[in-house]
């Protein structure tokens, strides 16, 4: 009784939490014209033809690459800088440590907003306006704190006496955090590449306002579908599927893991 | 040939973890520092591996000043009381770690890494991953690697602990043929007095940071320089009493009046600290056994043995007694020492008579 009640209840979450999704998916498989004019569970007419502009036509498919080349460019520079900063902070006492640990996380508290107008100046003045490598820094000033957050908790978790033994042993320090420490703390670099991942593929605000053309993300290229005949809704629902994409490959591959990311590794 | 610690302090935030060490660790010995859990045994492990500076003093290892020389330049083989091993490498390079980071040929690993694993019985599982074996082969593993590339110095820090007690005494009795044949000063701390006497060679009775006692095992055994050294180097403490000795005549007020036992004719009249140890006190009386009174505490049933705790003139006693006995908690006892088994302590705390073995 307890336990059917408890599915039933499952169920209608599920449905809640799929239907827009499902309807997305639907979407972006449908004519414009049966998606204005009759209410359908499923498409009639089946089309791919959303699909097929999407990934041949040249206003649309460099959004996605734009997109992923500043997104792997944000997680690579994130990991690369947050790994050793992340190892300093789980493993040595230095005078500020504990406050410096905190004023890291602050970053994250300040809208991405308040950055806008500096970023905007800045990059403009050094010649990275509307480049990829622009939006990954501007990207890390929030994606690096959360990644030594994460990492240094997955980090405390391994005993000192391991880094001890090595050394002893005779490792140098780059071999030993490259050959033994790294793997044990593999799990943790997935999950904090995913959740660099999820805030550099989701952001827009600063990502349209530092980029034109050159650089211009999937999100943005969406924004602008509406045409001299109105919005595609079809093709705008065919993008917004292709963007769930990546983020649920992802997704699947530290889905083991996340909710020790989600505890920033504290578990 | 040998590892000495000159003058070593270690004090952290105004804490004193240690208090001018000097020691002399000499190659081939099995040493073995004794003391209670926070005494320094570690601290002064970590600073004798070079793992953390002393405050003020020098390690010197054969002449040579190593204070500040790096870890990984010094040859050292540490096992912990944790299974330290790297989890992502098989046994067979956990132990081989070392030996390649050394420059050792293929074929040399190869067979030093074998003959090492089976001195440990370990040998049929060195394709496994560590988490894939019991807490015993594990610390086996630990023990193969800071041995395999004969290290000049072998720091053992309570290895045993964390294992069961079977494993333990296993293992134990392993150790000391593990080091029999090796050149190398091989440091071992325990809190446990009966590790140290099993394991013989020197002991070094370490307390609240500073060296108290410091020779050969049954010795310091034997002779504990102090009642602290009573307390640390004995499971369960030695039973001490307050004491007056005068006109050839052992006083304490209202419980004790006997003649001097021959060891302690010599003593000059004075107060002093009588020792006995558990095992000299009976439940029953006997020739030459004094009587006295207690109060009866608690009693541990040890199989073989029955521990009786009571209450003697103030202090916790503990009676050693074989077989199991049935006593009552708050009832007045009467136990029985053999005096000639006693040991003296003068006022300064300085042994002052031990009795003949």
């Amino acid at each position: 009784m307890g336990s059917n009640r408890r599915y039933i209840f499952l169920g209608l979450w599920l449905v809640f939490l799929m239907l827009p999704i499902y309807w997305l998916l639907m979407m972006s498989l449908k004519t414009n014209q049966e998606i204005l004019s009759t209410f359908s569970l499923w498409p009639q007419n089946l089309t791919v033809d959303n699909y097929v502009k999407i990934f041949t036509d040249a206003t649309w498919y460099p959004g996605y690459i734009n997109s992923t080349l500043y997104v792997v460019l944000n997680v690579v520079i994130s990991l690369t800088v947050a790994l050793p900063a992340a190892y300093a902070f789980s493993r040595y006492k230095f005078l500020g440590d504990k406050h410096l640990f905190f004023w890291l996380l602050t970053n994250i508290m300040a809208p991405p907003a308040v950055f806008l107008l500096p970023f905007f100046e800045l990059y403009n003045s050094v010649g990275l306006y509307d480049t990829h490598i622009a939006v990954a820094l501007a990207h890390t000033l929030f994606t690096v704190p959360l990644a030594v957050w994460i990492l240094e908790g997955f980090m405390s978790g391994v005993p000192k006496e391991i880094d001890e033994t090595a050394y002893l042993d005779g490792y140098s320090w780059p071999r030993f955090f490259l050959t033994i420490f790294l793997p044990l703390i593999r799990s943790g670099v997935g999950v904090t590449a995913f959740f660099c991942f999820m805030f550099s593929w989701v952001e827009l605000l600063i990502a349209r306002t530092i980029t034109s053309t050159e650089a211009k993300p999937i999100a943005v290229t969406m924004t602008r579908t509406v045409g001299a005949s109105g919005l595609d809704w079809g093709l705008l629902a065919t993008a917004g599927v292709l963007t769930l994409v990546p983020g649920a490959l992802v997704i699947w591959f530290v889905r083991k893991h996340i909710a020790r990311g989600f505890a920033l590794g504290r578990v | 040939m040998s590892l000495v610690l000159e003058g070593v302090d270690r004090t952290v935030g105004g804490e004193v973890y240690l208090n001018d060490i000097n020691l002399t660790f000499e190659r081939g010995e099995f040493n073995v520092l004794l003391g209670l859990t926070e005494a320094g045994k570690t601290t002064m492990m970590r600073i004798m591996a070079g793992l953390e500076p002393p405050s003020r003093g020098r390690v010197v290892e054969d002449g040579q000043d190593v204070t500040h020389v790096p870890v990984r330049k010094r040859s050292v083989g540490m096992v912990y009381q944790q299974f330290i091993n790297y989890p992502s490498l098989s046994v067979y390079d956990n132990i081989a770690s070392p030996l390649k980071l050394a420059g050792f040929s293929k074929s040399e690993i190869d067979r030093l890494v074998r003959t090492e694993a089976e001195r440990l019985g370990i040998d049929h599982l060195i394709d496994r991953l560590p988490s894939e074996l019991s807490g015993g082969q594990q610390q086996r593993c630990a023990m193969a690697r800071a041995l395999v590339r004969d290290a000049k110095l072998v720091l053992l820090d309570e290895p045993l602990v964390n294992l069961d007690y079977k494993l333990r005494e296993g293992l134990r009795s392993e150790l000391r043929s593990l080091f029999a044949d090796r050149d190398t000063v091989v440091v071992y701390a325990t809190t446990e007095p009966e590790e140290a006497l099993v394991l013989g060679g020197n002991t070094t009775v370490l307390h609240e940071g500073r060296v108290i006692q410091n020779g050969v095992t049954a010795q310091c055994y034997r002779h504990p320089a102090n009642t602290t050294v009573t307390q640390v180097f004995a499971d369960p403490p030695m039973n001490l009493m307050p004491v007056e000795i005068a006109d050839g005549q052992i006083k304490a007020e209202g419980l004790l009046s006997a003649p001097l036992p021959e060891h302690m004719k010599d003593l000059a009249p004075g107060h002093y600290t009588l020792g006995i140890r558990p095992h000299h006190l009976f439940v029953t009386a006997g020739e030459g056994r004094i009587g006295l009174r207690g109060t009866v505490e608690v009693a541990e049933i040890a199989g073989s043995v029955t521990y009786v705790h009571l209450e003697v003139n103030g202090r916790d006693w503990v009676i050693e007694e074989r077989g199991v006995h049935q006593v009552h908690p708050g009832e007045r006892f009467e136990l029985f020492m053999d005096l000639t088994r006693a040991y003296a302590f003068d006022s300064a705390d300085q042994l002052a008579a031990a009795p003949h073995s």
